[in-house]
């Protein structure tokens, strides 16, 4: 058996056992949902359909109805898009690259940051679609034989590099998040008492039955899934970036764009699961599970990535300079003195200097502060791609051609809608599924829990 | 044919692993083994080899690679080749580079599909099908040894009995199949 040292803070608090694992986890899901679920179910749901509101809208219509001219051309569409594909980087982090490194206090959050990554990475996909203008037309992005005289998609472009990028990123979470999925399933099945979530838990569960075999089997998927997932995470942001690197305008054309977004990434996607598993694990009791020690080990990640994040923007300033090219140059000192300055200075302000307050070991582990912290980075983040995007483009090459750009009604709408719609899919998810891998978390109870660590048998053991 | 088998009931993995091994070197043949999560160390006890998951996971990636590869060669350098600013297109090779992103996304979309259906295939584990666990607390925190007689045709079944009352169980059971 795996032995840990005693000196280690324990993974699980309390004196658990393997039902009680079972009965914490269940619970939410067995009895009636909080009134609080209901009214903040309500009220995503009606900022969610606000925001399909507004896509139906603007469909109808023509991304005409976005805050775009012809100088800015990609606003907040292409912002909202890599603020939410970085959101859902921390998922597949958590739970494929800290397995390949036997990070156990993965277990407690890789379930529900998976799923944020999985609706994450639908919101994202939604903006390049809708930014087509006829959705319907969607699959001309996919290399199918055609009678355009068989004119093929473009290998050579980075947009499409995206759809491949995007979509297997989408598909691999979603299928390494129900493989674990499934054991949990059987869990509530055979637990349900009612015939309809019995049935229903039933078809989720594939008739699982936790046989030796089935569980060899289980353990080498999931190590191998996380091997092809950790490349994964990388290359996804990184031909994120490519979209942009791979340009010509001044402030794009940078080479260190793809470790940089993918630092970016994973910055912000932890941000976001510190948000949502701050509150989970009070609304729904898990606080032996997801404790002080797993939120320390969260911003230790977020102070790491966003130093690198901090790195990166000092070095492309002194690039920028060093490169001797005007236009590169003008276009970071317009970023900081110009009319943006506001974006430019409140992304400095989130993104460098707040990760740097979790050198303090008292404020890394107070909850409240990284609660804070965690929705400051979120807008950070946020102004990151906001500024790269729409300051690199707003001052053209020809100054009667400089623009600016302000967000339309319809702007506004789809992205705080897709904000609401991304909180009716967690609620659900928090609701319907079971928030914790605890089959997982079982594994390292003996290992990891309080009760096993202190107990005197262990300690003469050692 | 009827059969008689036996299910054994353990509260803790540790010792579900020490009674198989005892049951083991007895020489009874331990049929299957159900439990709420992985036991790590209970297949080499119970015979169980390693799965080939992971050859066929290679075996999907490959194949990505090659459709990939084909496919790309065939699209933008046999079928129609593009023109970009007059740089060659005559040749894969030369164009490599732009055609790497894809072909790395493909082998991974063909290796985790392949490998996780192949997977739900093996395990029998598809929507819909029935519940094979002999308790429902198989699922929750009980651990449980399966033993058929007809495989121990030197043992009868009170032989058996015996044996395996004797390894620390919670449960006993025997049932007709």
């Amino acid at each position: 058996m795996h032995k840990e040292a005693a000196i280690r803070e324990p993974l699980i608090l309390g004196h658990k056992t393997y039902h009680d694992i079972t009965e914490d986890v269940c619970r939410p899901i067995e009895d009636k949902a909080p009134k609080m679920w209901y009214i903040l179910f309500g009220i995503a749901l009606i900022i969610g359909v606000y925001g399909v509101g507004c896509i139906v809208y603007l469909l109808g219509t023509g991304v005409g109805v976005w805050g775009l001219n012809k100088t800015i051309g990609w606003a907040w569409d292409i912002t909202n898009f890599v603020w939410w594909v970085g959101i859902g980087h921390a998922g597949t982090l958590i739970s494929a690259v800290l397995l390949l490194f036997r990070q156990k206090w993965r277990m407690a959050i890789n379930r529900s940051a998976e799923a944020m990554t999985i609706f994450a990475v639908f919101m994202a996909g939604l903006f390049p679609l809708i930014h087509m203008g006829r959705l319907w037309v969607g699959y001309w992005t996919l290399p199918l034989p055609n009678q355009f005289g068989s004119l093929w998609v473009n290998f050579n472009s980075p947009l499409l590099w995206d759809v491949f990028a995007i979509s297997t990123y989408l598909s691999v979470s979603l299928i390494f998040w129900y493989i674990g999925l499934i054991p949990d399933f059987a869990t509530i099945r055979d637990r349900a008492k009612k015939p309809i979530s019995k049935k229903m838990y039933s078809i989720l569960s594939f008739g699982w039955s936790g046989r030796a075999k089935h569980w060899n089997r289980f353990e080498l998927v999931s190590l191998v899934l996380a091997g092809l997932a950790t490349p994964l995470v990388f290359s996804v942001h990184s031909i994120v970036s490519f979209d942009f690197a791979t340009s010509i305008i001044p402030g794009w054309h940078t080479t260190i764009f793809p470790p940089y977004f993918v630092a970016g990434a994973v910055f912000s996607g932890f941000a976001m699961v510190q948000t949502l598993m701050l509150i989970m694990r009070k609304a729904m009791g898990l606080e032996a599970y997801i404790h002080t020690k797993h939120v320390e080990y969260m911003n230790i990640v977020i102070m790491v990535t966003g130093s690198i994040v901090g790195t990166a923007y000092i070095t492309e300033l002194f690039i920028s300079w060093y490169s001797g090219v005007e236009y590169e140059s003008y276009a970071f000192i317009n970023r900081a003195t110009g009319p943006y300055w506001w974006a430019y200075w409140s992304m400095m302000t989130c993104n460098v200097i707040s990760p740097q307050l979790m050198w303090f070991r008292k404020l890394r582990r107070s909850l409240l502060f990284t609660f804070f912290i965690s929705i400051i980075v979120n807008i950070g983040m946020w102004f990151e791609r906001y500024v790269i995007i729409v300051t690199s483009l707003h001052r053209d090459y020809l100054p009667s051609a400089w623009s600016m750009h302000y967000p339309s009604h319809i702007d506004i709408g789809i992205y705080v809608g897709t904000i609401g719609l991304f909180f009716v899919f967690f609620l659900l998810f928090a609701r319907f599924f079971p928030v914790l891998a605890l089959n997982e978390v079982k594994t390292i109870l003996k290992s990891s829990g309080e009760s096993y660590k202190n107990s005197p048998e262990t300690e003469h053991a050692h | 044919m009827s059969d008689k088998v036996i299910f054994a009931t353990y509260t803790d993995e540790e010792v579900l692993k020490d009674g198989a091994k005892k049951l083991v070197s007895k020489g009874i043949k331990i049929n299957e083994v159900f439990s709420p999560f992985p036991i790590h160390g209970i297949d080499p006890i119970i015979g169980i080899k390693n799965t080939r998951l992971g050859i066929m996971a290679f075996l999907y990636g490959l194949t990505g690679l090659t459709l990939a590869t084909v496919g790309m060669r065939f699209m933008m350098i046999v079928d129609w080749p593009m023109n970009i600013g007059g740089k060659p297109n005559f040749s894969y090779l030369e164009n490599i580079l732009s055609f790497i992103p894809i072909t790395f996304e493909f082998t991974v979309l063909c290796a985790a599909h392949g490998m996780a259906i192949t997977y739900l295939l093996r395990n029998k584990t598809l929507p819909g099908m029935p519940a094979q666990n002999p308790y429902p607390s198989t699922t929750d925190d009980r651990f449980v040894i399966e033993i058929r007689v007809s495989e121990n045709g030197n043992y009868t079944s009170e032989d058996i009995q015996n044996l395996v009352k004797e390894t620390g169980i919670e449960g006993f059971e025997e049932k007709e199949c």
